[in-house]
């Protein structure tokens, strides 16, 4: 067409006029921490597991989950998931139910047979793993996959440790525990059971092994001193919970007074009712406020009909089962203090909770080694004082969790696999934490957290079935999608649409974006639209 | 009204896109063959609204359209920014004659189009708020009333932006502008002046009237798209903030429509042949204050002393919407 | 074929024969009848293919024209007056854009005082404004002027403005040859236009153009304005070649050769000159006329031509640039530079004012006789200007003008022919 001068034009002409010259500061897209990935203890990538569960990928997002923790199953169960606490979400609604997706991932790999990829190369290199509690069957993991030859030497007659012998059934079934303990053993690791490490260094020179990790569990049961009658029935939890595990069920009596506030105290008392206790009560000195032991597990507990007498401290246990209780007040520090009030409870026996110890004497003669409180020193790697020995999960200081036990077994076998190698592990750079002011909550679509339906009050009391039951797939589905995906872009293609210049490229999926710096002017509407905080604005320099 | 069936918690209904959706499902600037009808290498200020707002609508009745489109612009910033001598930033047949006479201009290609039996071409006239609802009012209101088959869209920032920033009779009550500056015992804009042209719209009892706004692209495309479905005139008139004329961040263009429309001061609805239809709910109601504390237009609002009086006003204007439209929802 | 019909209706057919496929109607006095005709014909089913539509205001139908022309549709809107006025933004607009509109201007005066007779004050508002501008002098050649002027404006992608004078020619049944459709398709062949929108082939059309680009653009605006003096006699030409009729061109010369006075009007007004011109031929007088078809493009070496050998030229006109004098006599001074010759500025016809053949007769012997002022006011009442002036000396609050002369005057009807 023979177009008049300078006043038709033709299309596509403007690409000639860089309007990126303007800018004074540019986007750029970064990957921030979401908070529960920071909160984790066991240092999962929940937001990236979360996202491929909302793809409806449950296997590729039990597989990056297992990438950092292969106990999903368990997890989802025991765990106290501080994610959840973390979550951003909870500022606009509720929390992710991270900890039901994370069960439902670990059924629905049990429910499938899903498998660990064997490692792709051995290393030849030999690591001793004491203990097969949370921390050593995940450092064992974790080091197998690494090409390490592996060997589990575990003291009792099963795998599984303290969450074997010291979570009920009700909340962990045993066919979730093994069947995870076994995918794990699958990759080739050997287990030696009932076997004793007495002295870590003869064990390890005997089996030619080049480290080991230690993992033992706080077994030993703390002691107050009670005074007491001879028939007076007094037991420790661990041991309560341990011979729930065999065929003589422990006998407790029709009521049962339980003496601590941890998450231990609880598993007993319900433990009790479950029983078949008519009346379980917990004897606490400080208020529920102060209790160790997670809200929902007294709230749940609370429920099935157990007592709790708060501020209250045991003064001795007589023959026939009185009990002389006294009560406390808090001071003006918040610690209690006695008031000389006193009551009497009656009781069949007597629970004392009261924490546990770790047994060290594997450890004794090992030169360098530093005990403090109970427990081993070890430095940010893991390792003892004494090279090549490293240890974690109860061993060692710290919040004695499953997933704190998971967390040390991941982080010490990167650790132990750096320091065989010869090049130490250096953790990568953390993110900045994503924080409830980068994102743009408004794109999110507001509904409640589905709430995993409880079983029958009256049926829980009386059986070990599961008190919560899990997700079904389509409720996973809903729960992973509540993610917000803090920090981490997720393609909901906000910036490709709300820049006003056409200055981002969509590459496509899984391929994220890029800025188109020719056209981009700066403005920033893709930082401040961008829901989750995937972008940033930078100085220009010029 | 229903904008998709089935809700995505994690990537919402309100993203441009979702990676979860089918591929049709998703919004048209989601898609990498969106027609970018209004092409980088434009002038526009940063974070302008009105080219958002423009590429949006232009980009969806095109995907309506089948790419069958002709465009109509009024003189105005979007006429100025996008097509200086000797570069334009349109990918689509476009004309630009006068700042009054866009819907007119419209009308005389809408003609042409069914003389020449190219019916399957469909024409759009665009403009300003000032070349809408003030010096292009007779024709919009004459090709409204002959019912010609234009889609006409008022892109509003709600004053005279390219002139630079003088009261229009879109410029809500009290903010500032270059001819209604912020002095004296009443300063700003006067209120109880002005005029909505989209119930003026309405009026001319035309097939289908909208208000969309930047803050809201499903909705916005939602409306474009119907419209093109709709043979006679049609109007939807969106909100498009300004940064510049405003006096507001660039980077804060759609948080600020979206408080428009939350706050109620600009209610998203539709309405077909003269009767209200449908409207927006608002998802997160917001005072007035919010949305008009961003802006440097209302500065003089929110002095040492709050005019606590004239923000009552304006909470009056969108409490007065969120009733009469219904937007609180169910 | 030949019919007895008002000069409106003889529009109206010669668009319909030219098969225009947008028409935009806004009512203003004189010229409705011409679309009232063919928005009739429209609906009746005669006219087919063609846009008949009824505007809000005269911007709005030229801007429709605008729309419909740039869509690539013959497009067609006519106008008076306070209506060209109204759409003196689109009218600009449309040159600047290079669409070949074709919109007739029936003459008429602008107020205020408001006044809806005749003269050409209206098309000389929008001379400079980039159109073609022909002036019929017969409703015969208003319509030749009309199948002409879509050939015209098509080849050059410029609007054109078929003038004709109000009432006189608008409101005058004449006999006209109306040709047949076969005749015109044959003359004028389909809108081929030189930029279009189009789906297909998209453009932006009507870009901001800065200091860099903008002379250009007006220079080449003019250069179309010269290629239309080439080619709107080769078109007059070729018109008569297949309708057998001389009609448009430039200029058209009467009794010229020899004259030492030569009259130069526009319009229908030629009629009147020729006659008076014929009397004075016959009594002896070395005089002749030249009418101006073409008034944009301004015709000035045909002109030249014409003129440079008589000794005095009169230019009648029916408008005037106030404060300065004639707005035609400006063109053909500059179609006379460096000839020494007296010319004389003769302002006719204001607001439909007869021109009688009286009048001129007396007026041309006086320019013979070299007693004529250079700018005169023909038949201008001088007794009631100078009572005005008298009045406004010693009165502050006069009141309106044209209301006091009104009630001088008496009647109205005695001053117009």
């Amino acid at each position: 067409m023979d177009k008049p001068f300078a006043i038709t034009l033709d299309v596509g002409s403007s690409l000639a006029n860089k309007t990126g010259s303007w800018r004074t500061s540019r986007p750029v897209y970064l990957d921030r921490l979401p908070p529960c990935n920071h909160a984790c203890p066991a240092g999962e990538n929940i937001q990236n597991w979360l996202f491929h569960a909302e793809g409806g990928h449950y296997e590729a997002a039990w597989r990056a989950l297992t990438a950092d923790n292969p106990l999903p199953g368990v997890m989802g169960r025991v765990c106290y998931h501080p994610c959840e606490g973390a979550c951003n979400r909870g500022q606009l609604d509720e929390p992710v139910g991270i900890n039901s997706v994370e069960r439902f991932l670990g059924d629905e790999a049990l429910r499938r047979g899903w498998k660990f990829e064997p490692p792709a190369r051995e290393t030849g290199k030999r690591v001793l793993v004491v203990g097969a509690g949370p921390s050593g069957l995940v450092a064992a993991y974790h080091l197998r996959r690494f090409g390490h030859t592996v060997k589990i030497v575990e003291a009792g007659p099963f795998a599984g440790g303290m969450m074997r012998f010291g979570i009920p059934k009700y909340r962990l079934p045993r066919e979730v525990l093994d069947g995870e303990i076994q995918r794990i053993l699958d990759l080739g690791i050997e287990l030696q059971l009932d076997t004793k490490v007495a002295d870590i260094r003869e064990a390890m020179a005997a089996g030619g092994f080049d480290a080991a990790f230690l993992a033992v569990g706080a077994h030993i049961a703390k002691r107050a001193f009670i005074p007491a009658g001879s028939a007076a029935r007094m037991l420790d939890a661990v041991s309560v919970l341990r011979s729930m595990e065999g065929e003589d069920k422990p006998m407790l009596g029709r009521r049962v007074v339980v003496y601590g506030g941890g998450n231990t105290a609880l598993d007993v008392a319900r433990t009790a009712k479950r029983l078949g206790a008519s009346e379980a009560i917990i004897v606490y000195r400080r208020t529920r406020e102060k209790m160790p032991a997670h809200d929902f597990e007294v709230e749940e507990a609370l429920q099935e009909g157990i007592l709790i007498k708060w501020l209250s401290t045991i003064k001795n246990m007589a023959d026939g089962g009185t009990l002389t209780v006294e009560k406390m007040a808090l001071d003006d520090k918040g610690f209690p203090q006695p008031t000389g009030e006193i009551e009497t409870l009656e009781a069949d026996s007597l629970v004392m909770a009261l924490g546990q110890d770790v047994d060290l004497s594997l450890l004794e003669g090992v030169p360098g080694l530093e005990i403090k409180d109970g427990v081993v020193q070890v430095g940010t790697n893991m390792m003892t004082g004494y090279p090549g020995v490293f240890a974690g999960g109860d061993m060692v200081p710290s919040e004695r969790t499953v997933t704190v036990a998971a967390g040390h077994g991941k982080k010490a076998a990167r650790h132990i696999d750096g320091w065989l190698s010869g090049n130490a592990w250096v953790p990568p750079q953390k993110h900045e934490i994503a924080t409830f002011g980068n994102l743009n909550t408004w794109y999110y679509s507001d509904a409640p957290k589905t709430v995993r339906p409880l079983l029958d009050i009256m049926r829980r009391k009386s059986t070990f079935e599961e008190v919560v039951s899990g997700l079904d797939e389509k409720n996973a589905l809903f729960e992973a999608r509540r993610c917000l995906s803090c920090g981490n872009c997720f393609e909901c293609d906000n910036c490709y649409g709300v820049c006003p210049d056409n200055a981002v490229i969509k590459l496509g999926p899984g391929n994220r974006f890029e800025f188109n710096y020719d056209y981009c002017k700066g403005c920033g509407i893709c930082v401040s639209e961008c829901p989750c905080g995937a972008i940033k604005m930078v100085p220009e320099t010029i | 009204m229903e904008l998709q069936t089935v809700k995505f918690y994690q990537t919402g209904t309100f993203t441009v896109g979702n990676r979860l959706l089918a591929e049709d499902e998703r919004s048209v600037q989601a898609n990498t063959e969106r027609t970018n009808s209004l092409n980088s290498g434009h002038r526009a200020c940063q974070g302008c609204g009105e080219a958002l707002g423009a590429r949006y609508a232009i980009d969806a009745a095109m995907r309506a359209t089948n790419n069958q489109i002709i465009a109509v612009n009024a003189t105005g910033c979007l006429e100025v920014f996008s097509t200086p001598y000797p570069e334009t930033s349109w990918q689509i047949p476009w004309i630009h004659s006068l700042f009054g006479n866009a819907a007119a201009v419209a009308s005389g290609v809408v003609a042409a189009m069914r003389v020449t039996g190219k019916t399957d071409i469909r024409v759009i006239a665009q403009g300003g708020d000032g070349g809408t609802t003030d010096i292009g009012f007779g024709c919009l209101s004459g090709m409204f009333e002959r019912n010609d088959d234009v889609l006409y869209l008022c892109y509003d920032n709600e004053a005279y932006m390219n002139t630079g920033v003088q009261r229009s009779s879109a410029t809500p009550p009290a903010a500032r502008t270059a001819t209604t500056p912020a002095i004296g015992p009443d300063p700003g804009n006067v209120a109880g002046t002005g005029k909505n042209v989209p119930l003026i719209a309405m009026a001319h009892n035309i097939p289908y009237v909208a208000t969309a706004s930047v803050a809201n692209l499903r909705d916005l495309e939602f409306k474009v798209t119907k419209a093109m479905g709709i043979h006679g005139a049609r109007y939807i008139h969106i909100h498009v903030p300004c940064p510049l004329g405003w006096g507001s961040a660039p980077a804060d263009t759609i948080r600020i429509a979206r408080l428009a429309v939350e706050s109620g001061l600009f209610p998203l609805f539709e309405a077909e042949h003269g009767e209200v239809t449908g409207r927006t709910p608002i998802r997160q109601r917001v005072p007035v204050d919010e949305y008009l504390k961003l802006q440097k237009r209302f500065a003089h609002l929110f002095g040492k002393e709050p005019d606590t009086a004239r923000i009552a006003q304006v909470q009056a204007t969108a409490d007065r919407n969120i009733a009469r439209f219904g937007l609180l929802g169910d | 074929m030949r019919k007895q019909i008002e000069g409106s209706r003889a529009v109206a057919e010669a668009i319909a024969l030219s098969r225009p496929q947008v028409i935009c109607a806004y009512p203003i006095t004189p010229q409705t009848h011409i679309v009232e005709g063919l928005g009739e014909m429209v609906k009746a089913g005669e006219l087919t293919n063609c846009e008949f539509i009824n505007v809000e205001s005269e911007f709005a139908a030229l801007s429709v024209a605008i729309g419909a022309s740039a869509a690539g549709a013959r497009a067609y809107t006519a106008t008076s007056s306070q209506g060209l006025l109204f759409m003196a933004e689109a009218v600009y607009n449309a040159a600047g854009l290079g669409l070949p509109i074709v919109m007739t201007i029936g003459n008429r005066a602008i107020g205020a005082p408001i006044n809806i007779w005749n003269d050409h004050s209206d098309s000389m508002s929008m001379r400079d404004a980039g159109w073609i501008q022909l002036f019929a002098e017969t409703n015969q050649e208003a319509l030749d002027l009309h199948i002409q002027a879509f050939r015209l404006a098509e080849e050059l992608s410029l609007p054109v403005m078929v003038c004709m004078d109000g009432f006189i020619l608008t409101h005058a049944y004449e006999r006209v040859d109306v040709p047949s459709q076969e005749q015109v398709d044959a003359y004028l062949p389909p809108y081929e236009p030189r930029q279009v929108l189009d789906t297909g082939n998209p453009v932006s059309i009507g870009a901001m153009v800065g200091p860099e680009a903008f002379m250009e653009v007006r220079y080449l605006a003019h250069h179309k304005q010269l290629r239309a003096l080439q080619l709107i006699p080769q078109l007059s030409a070729l018109y008569k070649q297949q309708f057998g009729r001389d009609s448009g061109g430039l200029i058209r010369s009467y009794r010229t050769e020899g004259a030492e006075t030569i009259v130069v009007s526009l319009g229908s007004v030629n009629g009147t000159v020729q006659e008076v011109i014929d009397d004075m031929r016959d009594a002896g007088t070395a005089i002749g006329s030249v009418g101006i078809c073409s008034f944009r493009p301004f015709p000035l070496a045909a002109l030249r031509d014409v003129l440079q050998h008589a000794k005095r030229v009169v230019v009648l006109e029916k408008c005037f640039a106030v404060g300065l004098g004639g707005i035609v006599s400006d063109g053909v001074r500059n179609s006379l530079s460096g000839i020494q010759l007296k010319g004389y500025t003769v302002v006719a016809g204001l607001g439909g004012r007869s021109i009688t053949k009286a009048s001129l007769r007396q007026l041309f012997e006086d320019a013979g006789a070299d007693e004529l002022e250079q700018m005169t006011f023909l038949d201008l009442n001088a007794d009631v200007v100078s009572h005005e002036l008298e009045r406004e000396t010693h009165t502050r609050r006069t009141g309106p003008t044209a209301e006091a002369i009104l009630r001088r005057l008496g009647t109205v009807g005695s001053q117009v022919g």
